[in-house]
């Protein structure tokens, strides 16, 4: 069964028009790959499929795991599997990470009707999820994202993944910012949570992530359409011709 | 006071309704009113000596004299204090049998606060097996106190035993004729708590935590006087994050604290009384002096406060610093929700040399609440090295709330140091969605980002109150969203 079915999607913002027309399988155990250019509608669609407010669906519709997404909230879409990795973290001051984690986690269970994680199950968790990641505990007793750096902030969310086990991650350019180390740490993370129940959509500029986690297609979105799907070739190709060729007008 | 009246009158409607019948308790009651008599009545039933009488007389005289005061930026309607009943005899209250006959929505909030369910009944007024557990704890912690050398008893038992420390100390940090409220409750007052911790003895225990059952039958005008003796220490918790209710609307107590040399007090409260409905209307007005008095060199006072309750909060925990080197500290978190209305902050008065304070306020305002942080730094002409850092940050959740921030600072000494920073805030959408990506629902997303913002003060509360002060934090936000 198809994890993710979006079909003639079209997606407003203010009464301005994003996604005009999108249609995006994705299988379960798969990795779709999107590139584009600034602008284009990458991290709409990632808001699209979290549910944000404000991003309304004006046609189309998208199933995941069989289910129309538009029954479900926010917090709903997140404790059914869906979890994004965002550009730009946001800062949550004076909770620290590891209360903020327990939170979440704790929050996607009841939602599941699962028990929750005592404090001591829940730390061992962690600390096994953080440790590959190169996550210090230090990191996990600071405020969420406060004064993180470009490449922690990152690596935050990677943590946030690998603890909630999401059945559809969608990373939105989760590559930006890393050094060549964080980016093989971070690739690593991603590649282990790889599995044949699991499906991911990762948002990139960057062939160079791409050689880390292989993906099974790339999509070229360009003002706001779907404008061309390839292999993991594809992906080369655009590093060398850029999106000139993908111009949303000549499309 | 007519809306007390009105309140009085319902009670016993319903009381009537319920049970059939209503208990003629008058004789235990003083009369309708406040004069001279009602003052002489209250003494007498607490067969107090002269000296008690002669003070509470003269702070009534003066009473008579003052004027509310106006400059809080609160306003309801005025009150009749010759509307209003100043003494009644502690009541029977009429025991429930089970936890079955309490309303429901009250047994949610317990359960949300994770209170256990043995003192939820003693909470809710369902008796209780006398064979229970606390009963020996109390014991056991009682024998403790007397083994060091504590005191810890309710005022008028303290008149009784030890009337010459009262005598000494009660209104040498609030005189009698400090603010209008403050004199009320000299005139009046007939509850309350009295500590005394010998020199040198560090109290074993956090006072009144497992006590504050017990000390839930608090009345309108509460009395509360701790003196730290030379080199000791305690840590005092007051109030109880259950939310209370009170057939009185009006409650002005007075809390005096005072510290001799290298003593230390830690005042924490949670106070969560009743609110009032949608409209603002039944809720307690609660119009507190509380002053602590830094009398000793190194001695130190800290203030910790999470205000969530109350139609209308008026209240400045204070340090007078009056002991060189001496130190006061005022951590507070103010919440509003619907129509409450919050005037709280401090003042801190450096009188001695080398004296230092910090105060970090935290105010969060919702639905249609108004939240004011009002404080005072004051630097004496003769204390040298005065030191100050003040932090107030107020949050706002909806756009029909509002907050406020007053500091006054009055320096008379060129070298002092004062440092100011405030901030305001909204809970942003961006903040929200992260959360709720994550899985986390709206309600518990605010109280998650509630919690964060107040951290800095809720760190300063002892453990156990601290667990529960957070989910409290996020239960008087419920309904602020969506
Ligand atoms: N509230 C809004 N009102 C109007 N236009 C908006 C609004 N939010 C986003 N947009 C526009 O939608 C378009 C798509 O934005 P989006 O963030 O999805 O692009 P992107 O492909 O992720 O770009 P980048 O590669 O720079 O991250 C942009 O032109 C942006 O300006
Ligand atoms: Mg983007």
């Amino acid at each position: 069964m198809d994890m993710l079915e979006i079909k003639n999607l079209h997606v407003s913002v203010d009464g301005k028009e994003i996604l005009k027309g999108i249609d995006l399988d994705i299988r379960a155990g798969e990795v779709h790959a999107i590139m584009g250019p600034n602008g284009s509608g990458k991290s709409t669609l990632s808001y699209v499929l979290s549910g944000r407010e404000g991003y309304e669906v004006t046609e189309g519709s998208i199933r995941f795991r069989g289910r129309d997404l538009a029954e479900l909230n926010v917090d709903e879409r997140a404790a059914a599997g869906i979890f994004l990795a965002f550009q730009y973290p946001i800062e949550i001051p004076g909770v620290t990470t590891m209360t903020f984690l327990k939170t979440a986690l704790n929050a996607q269970r009841k939602a599941r009707g699962e028990a929750e994680l005592d404090a001591v199950r829940f730390l061992k968790l962690v600390r096994e999820k953080a440790k590959p990641l190169n996550v210090p505990d230090e990191m996990l007793k600071r405020a969420l994202n406060v004064g993180f750096s470009g490449g922690e902030k990152k690596r935050a969310e990677i943590l946030q993944m690998a603890l909630l086990e999401p059945a559809l991650a969608v990373l939105d350019e989760t590559d930006s910012g890393l050094d060549i180390d964080a980016l093989k740490t971070v690739a690593a993370g991603v590649n282990a949570l790889r599995n044949p129940e699991r499906a991911m959509l990762v948002i990139t500029h960057y062939q160079r992530l791409l050689d880390y986690i292989v993906p099974d297609a790339v999509h070229v979105l360009s003002g706001g359409r779907i404008v061309k799907t390839g292999g993991k070739e594809l992906a080369h190709e655009l590093e060398k011709t850029g999106y000139a060729a993908y111009d949303a007008d000549a499309a | 006071m007519a809306a007390v009246r009105e309140t009085v009158k319902t009670v016993g409607e319903v009381e009537k309704y319920k049970y059939g019948f209503t208990t003629d308790i008058e004789s235990d009651k003083a009369p309708l009113g406040l004069t001279e008599e009602t003052v002489r009545f209250i003494s007498a039933k607490k067969s107090e000596p002269g000296w008690l009488l002669e003070w509470r007389l003269a702070a009534f005289r003066r009473w008579l004299t003052m004027e509310e005061p106006k400059w809080a930026k609160v306003s309801y309607p005025p009150i009749d204090f010759q509307d209003a009943y100043y003494y009644a005899a502690p009541k029977q209250s009429v025991k429930l049998n089970s936890l079955d006959e309490v309303d429901p929505k009250l047994l949610e909030t317990y359960k949300k606060l994770g209170i256990p369910l043995t003192e939820q009944k003693m909470l809710a007024g369902v008796a209780v097996d006398a064979v229970f557990d606390s009963v020996s704890v109390v014991t056991t912690f009682k024998e403790k106190l007397r083994e060091v050398g504590v005191i810890f008893c309710p005022m008028s038992e303290a008149v009784r035993d030890h009337p010459e420390l009262v005598q000494k100390y009660l209104g040498s940090v609030v005189p009698t004729s400090d603010n209008f409220y403050a004199t009320l409750n000299s005139a009046v007052f007939s509850e309350g708590s009295f500590v005394y911790i010998p020199e040198g003895v560090r109290c074993p225990m956090e006072l009144s935590t497992y006590f504050r059952i017990n000390e839930k039958q608090t009345g309108q005008f509460e009395r509360t006087l701790i003196i730290a003796e030379k080199g000791s220490y305690v840590s005092y918790l007051e109030g109880c994050t259950a939310p209370q209710r009170d057939e009185n609307q009006l409650h002005a107590a007075v809390v005096e604290l005072v510290t001799l040399d290298d003593a230390e007090i830690k005042y924490s409260t949670v106070q969560n009384w009743y609110p009032g409905d949608e409209d603002g209307k039944g809720g307690i007005y609660n119009f507190v002096t509380k002053r602590g008095d830094c009398r000793g060199a190194n001695s130190k006072i800290s203030w910790t406060q999470v205000e969530t309750g109350s139609a209308i909060t008026w209240k400045y925990p204070s340090c007078i610093l009056r002991g060189d080197n001496s130190r006061g500290e005022f951590y507070s978190i103010a919440i509003s929700n619907g129509r409450q209305q919050v005037d709280s902050g401090t003042k801190m008065i450096h009188l001695g040399r080398n004296t230092s304070s910090r105060i970090v306020s935290k105010g969060i305002s919702a639905g249609r609440s108004s939240n004011t942080y009002r404080g005072l730094v004051s630097v004496h002409r003769k204390a040298e090295n005065v030191r100050n850092f003040t932090q107030c940050d107020s949050l706002l959740i909806g756009d029909r709330c509002s907050a406020h921030t007053v500091p006054y600072i009055e320096t008379k000494n060129p070298s002092a140091v004062l440092e100011h920073e405030a901030t305001t805030s909204k809970i942003s959408d961006d903040q929200m969605f992260y959360c709720r990506q994550r899985g986390i629902g709206e309600e518990e997303a605010v109280a998650l980002i509630v919690n964060g913002f107040c951290r800095d003060v809720l760190q300063q509360l002892p453990m156990e109150f601290a667990v529960e002060a957070q989910k409290l934090v996020g239960i008087s936000l419920e309904g602020s969203v969506g």
